[in-house]
């Protein structure tokens, strides 16, 4: 984490000066679970992607490929709401 | 330069906004100020001004509003009394908060209940700890001036806070007196354009006002706007001798009457002093030395400049036209006591709340208080530490 910033550098007001930085604000850390993909079962519904509340389902050319670990809070919803004939994503314990 | 007229307090403050020229207006009309909102809607009408007036539904809508306006980056007035700044008084605090430079013309009145519409500061008494520069004025003059004022107070960079400029509801209010009108275009030369800072409306650079501020930073944000209000004092100063040279009229943090080489004073805000200035007047004749501490503003809070007005008196009375409910006397009173808690030499000091809800203050009250201060002086010996003057006992 970078150094917080003193009261002499903090700007006015607390007014955010740059718009959409919430995306250069990594909150992944605050995650105790993690969803992990099985590509060969994958069928790319894009059901996780359309429930995922933090947008960290990653879809390339229309594909789910996998998961952004920087906002993934580890919520669990898209293991929950990947077809149940399907299942591939499985929720894992962070560090193990 | 300018022109003498015959005007109420709030017609001049009416006048002042004319001026001025905002680019918002919000407010909700309430006695005593409604008049200053309706004369300034008439300047709307009449095409005087290009002000945007916006008749919210509420105070609390009305601060909102002007809250919105001056974020967007536009220079903002306002204007209320009694209840309808309790209403606002959560909007107070977010445009302090979020360093809007909203200037409100305020007509003290006292707060309910009992149901009162006339004159006392409880109103601004109960906004003294939220942020906002608070002016006090002892005549239509006063008012006008310090509207005025205050706009360039309010946007300077070093500053960048809301400003209320008071004036005794009624008394002032409503009472006609002769004063002075600056030249139109004199006003605007002093004020100059609106410095704006971070506006919304700046679309080319998208921004966000009024964030989540947690553990981590909300502290540094209220260390800062701290030294805003420090950095006030300097400022209010610095704008008042650019005011005298345009006007001929001084200015200061508060005025001091007589008070030079006074044995006793009085510290008293808004028309009370004019009162007090009468009977200060009579007893210099019959050689007693008496004084007057008038403050100009209470925030900020010019607690060493104080110290150094009365710190060579004997017996100072604090008279507070409103009352704390704390049971030890007044709002200014502990803070006047605290700022001469350091001084090498201080005074004896009591507090006397009058005048609640309008209740005249004769020349006879001041004259009362004046000999207990005598006494005071003379014995060392302080009766009776806090009470109330001008009640039926
Ligand atoms: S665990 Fe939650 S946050 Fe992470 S990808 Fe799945 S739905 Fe999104
Ligand atoms: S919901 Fe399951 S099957 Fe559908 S795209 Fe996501 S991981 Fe693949």
């Amino acid at each position: 984490m970078s150094r917080l910033k003193s009261w002499k550098e903090v700007p006015m007001a607390a007014v955010i000066e740059d718009a959409g930085n919430a995306e250069t604000y990594e909150t992944g850390g605050w995650r105790t679970f993690k969803p992990v993909l099985d590509k060969e079962k994958c069928i790319h519904c894009l059901t996780c992607w359309i429930s995922c509340p933090d947008t960290a389902i990653v879809v390339k050319d229309e594909k789910m490929i996998g998961f952004n670990f920087k906002h993934c809070k580890g919520c669990g919803v898209c293991a929950d709401v990947c077809p149940k004939k399907v299942t591939a994503i499985t929720m894992e314990q962070e560090g193990k | 330069m300018g022109q003498q007229v015959a005007m109420t307090g709030n017609i001049a403050v009416a006048n002042a906004m004319r001026q001025i020229n905002p680019d918002v207006c919000a407010a909700y009309p309430i006695t005593p100020s409604t008049e200053i909102m309706q004369q300034f809607s008439n300047f709307v009408a009449d095409g005087d001004v290009k002000t945007v007036l916006v008749p919210a539904e509420s105070e609390h809508s009305a601060m909102s509003a002007c809250i919105g306006a001056a974020a967007a980056g536009g220079r903002v007035m306002t204007a209320t009394s009694s209840q309808g700044m309790a209403l606002m008084w959560e909007m107070l605090y977010i445009a302090a908060g979020n360093r809007l430079p909203i200037v409100l013309a305020m007509s003290n009145r006292a707060l309910s209940a009992p149901l009162n519409i006339h004159g006392d500061t409880s109103d601004a008494m109960g906004a003294r700890d939220s942020g906002w520069i608070q002016f006090f004025s002892e005549n239509a003059q006063e008012a006008y001036d310090n509207l005025i004022q205050a706009i360039r107070i309010a946007e300077h960079m070093d500053v960048r806070l809301p400003a209320m400029v008071g004036m005794d509801g009624f008394i002032i209010s409503h009472s006609i007196e002769s004063m002075t009108l600056l030249d139109d275009q004199a006003v605007q030369d002093f004020i100059g354009d609106c410095i704006t800072h971070m506006p919304l409306l700046d679309v080319d650079n998208p921004k966000t006002f009024g964030p989540l501020d947690l553990q981590d930073y909300y502290i540094e944000h209220k260390r800062q706007e701290y030294e805003a209000m420090k950095n006030a004092k300097g400022v209010i100063v610095e704008v008042a001798k650019e005011f005298t040279e345009l006007s001929g009229r001084e200015y200061g943090l508060f005025e001091a009457y007589a008070l030079d080489d006074a044995e006793i004073a009085i510290v008293a805000l808004n028309s009370a002093a004019g009162t007090i200035k009468t009977v200060i007047d009579e007893l210099r004749s019959t050689g007693v030395r008496a004084g007057l501490l008038k403050p100009r503003v209470f925030r900020p809070f010019p607690a060493e400049e104080i110290a150094e007005a009365l710190s060579h008196v004997k017996a100072v009375c604090v008279m507070d036209r409103a009352d704390g409910v704390n049971g030890t006397g007044g709002p200014l009173f502990p803070e006047f006591r605290s700022a001469l808690y350091d001084a090498p030499k201080r005074p004896l000091i009591i507090n006397r709340i009058f005048g609640l809800g309008g209740r005249d203050l004769g020349l006879h009250h001041v004259r009362d208080v004046y000999g207990e201060l005598q006494k005071i002086a003379g014995t060392g010996k302080i009766e009776t530490l806090a009470g109330y003057i001008t009640v039926r006992n």
